[in-house]
Order: C-alpha cells, then sequence, then structure tokens
C-alpha cells in the first residue's frame, strides 16, 4: 500500500482535513491480518537461524522496569544485567536500552554512560496520559535533563476515541519539540483502540506528528502487544517510508516472553517491513522476562543442552 | 543491517514406510497388477513406487467386489453402523495425518506446510462431517428414506489427491454406495495408505475399492455397464468425454470441471488483506486449483498500488523443497502440466502482455516454475481466458463495479469468484450478479465439509461438500 500524502501541514491544518486523511487510509480486515500473522508464526527457525534471531532479540530488547516499587538498587541491578546480560559469556550482545521512570533516569546513567546501552524512560504522566499538556512536557523535561536518551510517551488515548485527533497531534508534536535530541517513541496502547483500523490510523497520525518510534503498549493493559497489531504497524512504518522517506521504527511492548515469540515477531519484521527494520535502532521489544528466556535458549544452542533458571541472573 | 536467512527446516521422510510397489486395493486386499507403472516425486523425479496399471479385467472385478459389498453387507447396514466405519476412519487420518501428510507432499510436490495445514485438516474433517449424516438422511430434504445409488465409479485429479478422495468417498459411503475410486496417474500413493486405514478400520471388503491406472483406467471405469453413479473432478475437456459416454445410460453423473475465476478487487478494499488474497488465490497450491483465482481484476484506481504491493509480497514467497517447512510455492505436478504452463505463458508473452516474476532461484531437477504474473492482460488474449492450472496470474483492470461483473462473467466458466471491498453492500450486490458456484468475500481460497461446492457453466454440473453433496450419493 503506498498512500499519497498531502503536504504534511494540509493534513494536520485542522481536524477535518487530519480525520479525512486518517479515515481515508485503507481499512484493515481483521480476519485477514489475523491470518497473516498466524501463518507466519508457523515459519520454522531452527539452527543457524535460531541462533542468529536470538541474538539479534537480545540485542533489541528495551529492558524495562515500571513499577511503584522501583529503587535506585533495582533499577541499577537491571542496568548492569543490560550491558552483560550473559555474565559468563562476553560474547552475548547488550540489551538495546534500559527503560525506566524519569525519577530512575540518573540511577541507570551512571551503570550505562559509555556504553551502547540507552536510556529509555516513559514519560508524559505514564501509563494513563492523564494529565495537562504543560504537566506531561515538565515531565519529559525532567527525563531528559536526567539524562534519558529516548522518551516513551503514551497518546492520549481518550481525545483518540473521541475523534480529537488534532489535539493528539499537537500533544506528540509539543513532546517531541521538548524532547530535543532524544528519540521519541509513541505509545498508542493499542488494547485501549481495539480495532486494527483504529491501530493504523494511531500508527500514521503518531508518525505525521514526529513518532521516531510507533510503540503497543504501556505494559499495563491487557491486550499488550500482538503479532496482528505489530503486523500493522509494520505495514504503516513500510508504507510511511515509501511515501516520505522517512523511516520509523516499532516497538512491541508487553506479553513478549519467551524466544520462541520474539523469534516469531522478528520473522514479521523480516517478511513485512523487511530487513531494513531489523536493527535494534529500528525494532525494539519492550519486556522484562523475555531476556532470561533469551539467554537460556542461547546457552541451549550453544551447549546443546538447558541450563535451568539458576544460570541466568534473577535481578 | 542484518540478513535473516532460514535454515532449511525439514520435514522428515522416516515417517512414511513406502513399499517398492503397490497392487490395487481390490475386495479389501492389496491384489497384484498385471501392469505397473512408477509414481515419481516431481520435486526430484526420484521414483517413490511401482503402482498397478489396473487394466480392464481389473476394474470389472473391482466394480464386482462393490457391487457384492453394495448388496450383502454396506446397502443392509443401518446408518449408525455406517457412522461408526465413517468415525473410525477420521480418527484414523487424524492419527496417522503426520504421515499422510509427507507423503502427500513427496508424490504431488506441495509443499508440507499446505499438506499438513490445508489438506490433512480438511480430509480429516470431510469423513467426520458426512459420518454424522449417515444415519440423518430422513432428514436431508431429500424426502423420507432415500435411498443410495449402489456402486459409484470415482475419478479424481492430482491437485488434491488424499482431499479429493475425502470428497468424493466420504458422501458415497454415509449414503450407503460402496465406491470404486481411480486416483490420478501421478499421485496414486495417499490413495493406497488410504486403503491401509481402510483395512485397519476393519471397513468390510469392497465398501472401497482403488484402482490406480491412467485415462484408459478411468474409461473402463466410466464404461462399466454395473456402474450406476459417476463422479469426476477434473478437466473439462475430460468432463466433457464423460457426459458424453454416460448419456443414454441409467447413470448419474456429477462433474467439477475447469475454471478461470476471477478475483475483484475494488478501490475501497483492505490492500494489504487483498494482496494476501490475491497472493492465496493463485499462488496456493502451486495454481493448481480449480478454483484458482488466476484472473486479478483491479479498479485502475488503485491499480499501481496493488501492484506494488503484489510484487514486494511475491519477492518473499519461497519456492523450494516440498518438505521444508518454509516452503510456500512447491514443485509442478508433472513434466506435462509444467510444458502446458510454458505453453500458456510464451503465449501471453508473445500476444503482448507483460510477464514479471520476482528473482527466484530453480532447483536444477524435478519439475518448477516461477510465481508469474501478467499485466495488460486484455480480455482477448488465451491467457484470460484459458485455464494455466499453474502458479500464473493474469491481471486485468476495470473502472466500474459494471465493468467488473461483466468481465467477471465473460467466460466458459464460473467456479470460483473473489469479492475484496470493505463495503458490505457492494458484496452482496456483486455476489448476486457474479455466475460462479463459489463466491469469497474478502478470502479466498477457504474450504470447509459443510459448504456445498461446484460450478456454473463449463465449470460442470452437481454440488459436492455439505448437505448439498448427499444428493449426488441419493436417487429420490
Amino acid at each position: 500500500m503506498t498512500v499519497t500524502a498531502p503536504a504534511t501541514d494540509q493534513v494536520t491544518g485542522s481536524n477535518a482535513t487530519l480525520r479525512a486523511f486518517l479515515h481515508g487510509l485503507p481499512g484493515v480486515d481483521k480476519v485477514g491480518a489475523d491470518a497473516r500473522a498466524a501463518a507466519l508464526g508457523t515459519r520454522s527457525i531452527k539452527t543457524s537461524s535460531k541462533v542468529f534471531a536470538i541474538d539479534l532479540a537480545i540485542s533489541m530488547v528495551d529492558l524495562t522496569t515500571l513499577e511503584g516499587a522501583d529503587t535506585p538498587g533495582k533499577v541499577r541491578a537491571l542496568a548492569t544485567k543490560a550491558l552483560r546480560p550473559d555474565p559468563l559469556d562476553p560474547s552475548c550482545p547488550a540489551a538495546a536500552a534500559v527503560c525506566v521512570y524519569p525519577s530512575m533516569v540518573a540511577d541507570v546513567r551512571e551503570i550505562v554512560a559509555g556504553s551502547t546501552v540507552k536510556i529509555a524512560s516513559v514519560a508524559t504522566a505514564f501509563p494513563a496520559g492523564q494529565a495537562s499538556l504543560r504537566v506531561k512536557i515538565d515531565d519529559v523535561r525532567d527525563a531528559v535533563a536526567a539524562g534519558a536518551d529516548e522518551i516513551d510517551m503514551v497518546i492520549n488515548r481518550g481525545s483518540f476515541l473521541a475523534g480529537r485527533y488534532l489535539e493528539v497531534f499537537e500533544e506528540i508534536v509539543a513532546v517531541k519539540e521538548a524532547c530535543g535530541d532524544a528519540r521519541l517513541k509513541v505509545i498508542m496502547e493499542t488494547g485501549e483502540l481495539v480495532t486494527y483500523d483504529n491501530v493504523r490510523r494511531a500508527s500514521w497520525l503518531s508518525m505525521l506528528a514526529g513518532a521516531d518510534f510507533i510503540k503497543t503498549s504501556t505494559g499495563k493493559i491487557s491486550p499488550a502487544a500482538t503479532p496482528p497489531v505489530t503486523l500493522i504497524m509494520l505495514e504503516a512504518v513500510r508504507d510511511f517510508l515509501a511515501t516520505t522517506g522517512r523511516k520509523v521504527g516499532v516497538k512491541p511492548a508487553g506479553g513478549i516472553r519467551t524466544s520462541k515469540d520474539a523469534i516469531k515477531y522478528l520473522v514479521l519484521v523480516n517478511e513485512t517491513a523487511g530487513d531494513g527494520w531489523l536493527d535494534p535502532h529500528w525494532f525494539r521489544f519492550g519486556a522484562s522476562s523475555l531476556l532470561n528466556d533469551l539467554l537460556l535458549q542461547r546457552n541451549k544452542m550453544k551447549t546443546g543442552h538447558y541450563s535451568g533458571p539458576d544460570y541466568v541472573t534473577l535481578d | 543491517m542484518a540478513v535473516f536467512e532460514y535454515a532449511p527446516a525439514p520435514e522428515s521422510r522416516a515417517i512414511v514406510n513406502l513399499k517398492p510397489s503397490y497392487g490395487l486395493f481390490i475386495d479389501g486386499e492389496f491384489v497384484e497388477g498385471t501392469e505397473t507403472f512408477k509414481s515419481i516425486s516431481p520435486a526430484s523425479e526420484e521414483v517413490l513406487a511401482e503402482v498397478a496399471n489396473a487394466t480392464e479385467a481389473d476394474v470389472d472385478r473391482a466394480v464386482a467386489a462393490a457391487r457384492r459389498a453394495y448388496e450383502k453387507v454396506w446397502g443392509p447396514m443401518s446408518g449408525a453402523e455406517r457412522a461408526k466405519y465413517l468415525f473410525r476412519i477420521a480418527r484414523l487420518i487424524q492419527e496417522r495425518s503426520r504421515e499422510l501428510a509427507v507423503l502427500e507432499s513427496l508424490d504431488n510436490g506441495k509443499p508440507i506446510r499446505e499438506s499438513r495445514d490445508v489438506d490433512l485438516p480438511l480430509v480429516a474433517a470431510h469423513f467426520f462431517y458426512y459420518a454424522g449424516w449417515a444415519d440423518k438422511l430422513d432428514h436431508a430434504g431429500y424426502g423420507p428414506n432415500p435411498k443410495p445409488h449402489g456402486v459409484a465409479g470415482q475419478i479424481i485429479p492430482w491437485n488434491f489427491p488424499l482431499l479429493m478422495l475425502a470428497w468424493k468417498i466420504a458422501p458415497a459411503l454415509a449414503a450407503g454406495n460402496t465406491v470404486v475410486l481411480k486416483p490420478a496417474e501421478t499421485t496414486p500413493l495417499t490413495a493406497l495408505l488410504f486403503a491401509e486405514i481402510c483395512q485397519q478400520a476393519d471397513l468390510p471388503p469392497g465398501v472401497v475399492n482403488i484402482v490406480t491406472g491412467a485415462g484408459a483406467t478411468g474409461a473402463a471405469l466410466v464404461n462399466h455397464p454395473d456402474v450406476d453413479k459417476v463422479a469426476f473432478t477434473g478437466s473439462t475437456e475430460v468432463g466433457r468425454i464423460i457426459a458424453k459416454a454416460v448419456a443414454g445410460t441409467k447413470k448419474k453423473v456429477t462433474l467439477e470441471l475447469g475454471g478461470k475465476a476471477a478475483n475483484i478487487v475494488f478501490e475501497d478494499a483492505a490492500i494489504d488483506q487483498a494482496v494476501e488474497g490475491i497472493v492465496n488465490g493463485i499462488f496456493f497450491n502451486q495454481g493448481h486449483v480449480c478454483c484458482a483465482g488466476s484472473r486479478l481484476l483491479v479498479q485502475e484506481s488503485v491499480a499501481d498500488e496493488v501492484l506494488e504491493s503484489l510484487k514486494r509480497r511475491m519477492a518473499t514467497l519461497r519456492l523450494g523443497d516440498p518438505l521444508d517447512k518454509n516452503t510456500d510455492i512447491g514443485a509442478i505436478n508433472s513434466a506435462e502440466q509444467l510444458a502446458r504452463i510454458k505453453e500458456l505463458t510464451a503465449a501471453g508473452s508473445q500476444e503482448g502482455a507483460e510477464v514479471w516474476s520476482p528473482p527466484c532461484e530453480l532447483p536444477a531437477r524435478g519439475f518448477w516454475f516461477a510465481p508469474t504474473i501478467f499485466t495488460g492482460v486484455s480480455q482477448a488474449h488465451r491467457i484470460a481466458r484459458e485455464e494455466i492450472f499453474g502458479p500464473v496470474l493474469s491481471v486485468l483492470t476495470f473502472r466500474t463495479p459494471a465493468e467488473a461483473i461483466e468481465k467477471a462473467n465473460n467466460t466458459p466458466y464460473g467456479l470460483s469468484a473473489g469479492i475484496w471491498t470493505e463495503k458490505g453492500s457492494r458484496i452482496l450486490a456483486v455476489a448476486d450478479q457474479l455466475r460462479a458456484g463459489v463466491v469469497w468475500a474478502n478470502t479466498f481460497n477457504k474450504f470447509d465439509p459443510t459448504s456445498p461446492f461446484g460450478g456454473y457453466k463449463e465449470s460442470g454440473y452437481g454440488r459436492e461438500g455439505g448437505r448439498h453433496g448427499l444428493e449426488a450419493y441419493l436417487a429420490h
């Protein structure tokens, strides 16, 4: 699908023009999208391709903790793990990033500074996003000032579902501005948008507003990431690149716990957006327990036998 | 940037225990034939087994066995008892589905992904479905106490060997007929494994007889005077011969023949899913599908973007070893079929249509044809009119719904059609005017035992599947 996009300022000139554009995008047939994602889930990834996929998946993990009980000690431990997921094997790649609340960014920074591991921070009154724009912007500025490389914002789902698309758009634009050099991930909370048509529209809306990444979920709402939703987002970034020349990343988050699941997502990326997205710069997994399963499988591929949960670190 | 190569993931052949040679299955036993032929794997040209070539005398023995079984055992048996056998066969098919799927892919060349996920589940489902009808025929809508015909002579094609067997045998047996079935000469092996399953299920001898062979064997079966009912799936050309042969006889006949289905994509379609449907419509089973969506009718206003998406999608199709679990497109079933595909595609280029295939390396041995599309096709081109029965799509455009319907119906065939639009009212209005036995909306090549299947015009007569499929096997 290629969408002939008129100049962005024409589309986003008013709520009416933005609505007309988003509702003019081709629809998504749910049965067909589910079937396509399921069919790609039957790809059989074995031996050398499994080794490749596991290392790639490890390098794409945004190792995440977003709990009220988070402490500096907890996030430092997590950051240390992101640097060196398998302490016994230096050939194991580092995770892509550590994802925490703004108040924890400085602690993560002390550990990962100078490494390839990025610091991602949720902001904008995560996870509900129900605060004034002023509060959200301050939240972002705090995180950036503390050293966040990436900001994971939430969109205002209430405004989106009410059809106030321009409001959502302008909020993303404002947050993007507050990000400065930090890359902006826009969390659409697809579990609350419900329909695949909404997922496609929210993806385009976010990209038009300047998102560097589109992300499925906060992890606080069920369902979180699903293969068909990720498929639709991958189609969206593929088409957005073809239409505008700008490449946007994708981050499924929440509910991806096993290596098998992660590999299915990589197959989706490979056969939908293409190998241009098989790179931690353009594709991430928002996850916590996934990393340990990837490490267990990695060890299994290396040694031929399962080592057991005592051989991976619990943080 | 990384390249994600998929390592070979072949399904093991060890599960299939092939004998070097197979006889004919007559009266519950394998009996040696006088002549033999070889069944090869189209992916490697390796000989898989030697199979008996049934002569007229062999067919006569098989029909006689079927007659005895009909009169002594199967005809008098209550529907509830017949159902037990059919349920047992259905369960055995499920239990042995991996074995049957591997053998189907070996003998036919279709990808294991399809034989495993499509053919075999449907085969079992057909037996389960018709098993359920066996004791309820009074309520099938054909009057009280409808009677079977007697002996059914059934001839099936090579594209879905075991599935076509199920479509034929399950309703025939449920209705109380006995059968003599001839599988296609290039794909006889799963029918012979099915014969073993009949033995395993203790099906009374003679209820199912399998005679392997080519055209002459089929002719002997069709012309046998003691056959009450002929059921055929295959080419329109052979269908005509059969119709002539049975004309003026007591024999009932159903024919499921060729097709040149239109897959119509309107401008308001869900484009990404429509592209999947186009791919599934023509490249499923290498396009060896009578109801394949071999003519893409796409609205001009979206033709460019649909074609661009289609080409990008086709570039991801994986052609190769049918037993590799990641293979999307397997081998062409025979050298003869490959030659026909090549002849028709050459005609397409010669007549001025533009041909395109993704970069695609073909294996050195075996019969292969890359997925191919022709653009700039007009209704007057041979590739828009004749059934190619291969992975070749002819793309035509239209401007209005009326033009789409006119072009879709402008064919001697009428087996199936597809409609792609997000507008529900358009689906209903267009489906109402399409002269095709099956019309799929926002999907394609979906089959279910509860749904009748069959054609208009030269695509044949009679229906298979569902309650309607019983009619062919009941006198009422």
